[in-house]
């Protein structure tokens, strides 16, 4: 993967969750531009572990002096977000991908819908830059649990079209009404907890709106599970999946390099062959069919898992 | 007279579907000539798919309006050309909700047309039902002159704008809602195939 070491220029905290990070050229040159909804991956050297962990881009995909990414603590995760929390400081290098956008908007839509929830507000940022530069009408909901959660509030236009729905204050969103009433040519985008993301294609759907309409991005950090081993037919060898190790890390470690883009189950790019499979493969990818997961023939090391006697991957 | 079966082709060969009742939610329906017929069928698989339904009927020589009127769709309007309905599929594209079904009935010329008009108001290829009846004359557009033959029933065909003699392809522009058309004697002018009617 192309990625460049850069130098971590501002590190902003945005609630007392959430902390926004500034980085840029360490020659003061500039950044290849983005599309709004691109993510980047952050290496993190976390002891011996190497971590990395995507986020989408929040500055303007047309400002090409730095990147900014908004984290989110994540005090019960695998450790990436803590990482940045308590162990990144300005004045550091990073090596951070090239950015890669899985959730750009369909600019054929005749009207952009945005619908985010907590976190799930950081692509849309970008796109709203976007949005704004290219004069193209959108309606933005921003649905958070409480103000703490909802950092976004600060980094968003104060415009008609941007609407805020806190949990708190007994604010919740309709989906129902904000869906029933768009334009004919309207594209809607969801970003944010898995129950959203399933609550606003379960409405679209029964409203009639067709499946190329809807859009929707959900990074999944790869679940922990029992460890369990696998032997790589190609080269020769067998590794062992750790408790909080995903497939993919452990290929890494055993210097086997399967190409990856989102390392979250979305993109498709380290989709490897299954030669052989006693036992069950744990799916938990956005990526390959219900039929191809069923067949057990094709596994996204980046997030699936195994429990039984044999797995033997293509790698 | 049953929905046209294509042969297979390259995949740049339109293929139509069929329609496929959305029930009784707001609809958007345009057939012309033997369309009507597509849509009565529809209407008698699931009637209630007239209930908030607007058709746009273009007769083209048949004369199937009675019996879609039989059907009471919630406004009728009848065009005699593509030409003259296009402002009011326009409205009714820029009035509509999501939601709102879109049903397209008869030959590819009205079918491809009406679809790039969908498509320009922002919906996706998805979202719009489908459905050959009647004359698989082709819409054919001059890759020379940029001119568009309507009504093509021959390959090859003269181009009616500057006179090539045009070899009808499968080759399909989604945009124009136009066969591709390529000169068939560019090689050695004068030595044209024999010419044959369209088989769908």
């Amino acid at each position: 993967m192309t990625a460049r070491l850069l130098r971590v220029a501002e590190v902003t905290p945005l609630s007392s969750l959430i902390t926004r990070f500034r980085f840029e050229c360490p020659d003061g040159g500039t950044l290849p531009l983005f599309s709004g909804g691109a993510h980047v991956v952050v290496e993190m050297p976390d002891d011996g572990v190497l971590r990395r962990n995507a986020y989408s881009l929040i500055s303007d995909p047309m400002d090409g002096s730095g990147y900014e990414i908004a984290v989110r603590r994540d005090d019960a995760g695998r450790g990436g977000s803590r990482f940045m929390h308590s162990r990144v400081a300005v004045g550091d290098t990073m090596r951070i991908g090239a950015p890669v956008n899985l959730f750009s908007l369909d600019l054929r839509a005749r009207k952009q819908l945005l619908i985010a929830g907590g976190i799930g507000i950081t692509p849309f940022l970008a796109q709203l830059r976007q949005l704004m530069r290219l004069q193209l009408p959108f309606e933005l909901h921003y649905a958070a649990r409480s103000r703490e959660d909802a950092a976004g509030l600060k980094l968003l236009p104060d415009l008609p079209q941007v609407h805020f729905h806190i949990s708190d204050e007994t604010r919740q969103v309709d989906l129902d009404a904000i869906l029933s009433c768009q334009p004919l040519g309207t594209h809607v985008y969801t970003c944010g907890p898995a129950g959203m993301i399933r609550a606003v294609e379960t409405v679209a759907t029964r409203l009639g709106w067709p499946k190329g309409a809807l859009h929707s991005e959900a990074f999944l950090a790869p679940p922990p599970g029992a460890a369990f081993q696998a032997k790589l037919a190609r080269s020769g060898k067998t590794i062992t999946v750790g408790p909080h190790q995903s497939l993919l890390e452990a290929l890494e470690a055993a210097d086997v390099d399967p190409p990856w883009l989102c390392r979250g189950g979305a993109c498709g790019q380290c989709e490897t062959a299954v030669l052989s499979c006693k036992g069950q493969i744990h799916h938990h990818d956005h990526w390959l069919s219900d039929a191809e997961k069923a067949s057990q023939t094709r596994i996204m090391p980046c997030v699936s898992r195994f429990q039984g006697d044999e797995l033997i991957l293509d790698r | 007279m049953p929905s046209t079966l294509f042969s297979p082709s390259i995949p740049s060969r339109p293929v139509y579907a069929g329609l496929v009742s959305q029930g009784s939610a707001p609809a958007l329906m345009l057939a012309d000539a033997e369309g009507a017929l597509a849509l009565a069928d529809l209407a008698a698989r699931d009637p209630a798919v007239m209930a908030r339904a607007q058709l746009i009927y273009i007769p083209a020589g048949s004369d199937h309006a009675a019996r879609l009127q039989a059907l009471k769709p919630a406004q009728f309007h009848q065009a005699p050309s593509f030409a003259t309905a296009l402002p009011r599929l326009r409205k009714a594209l820029v009035d509509a909700h999501m939601g709102t079904a879109v049903y397209l009935a008869g030959t590819e010329g009205l079918i491809g047309q009406a679809l790039a008009e969908a498509l320009a108001a922002g919906l996706p290829l998805d979202a719009v039902q489908c459905e050959h009846r009647g004359s698989i004359a082709r819409r054919m557009q001059c890759v020379h002159c940029k001119g568009v033959t309507e009504n093509v029933t021959t390959d090859p065909f003269t181009c009616s704008h500057c006179g090539l003699t045009l070899f009808v392809r499968d080759h399909y522009s989604r945009r124009l809602a136009a066969f591709q058309g390529v000169c068939v004697d560019a090689e050695t002018p004068g030595e044209i195939p024999e010419t044959q009617e369209i088989r769908p």
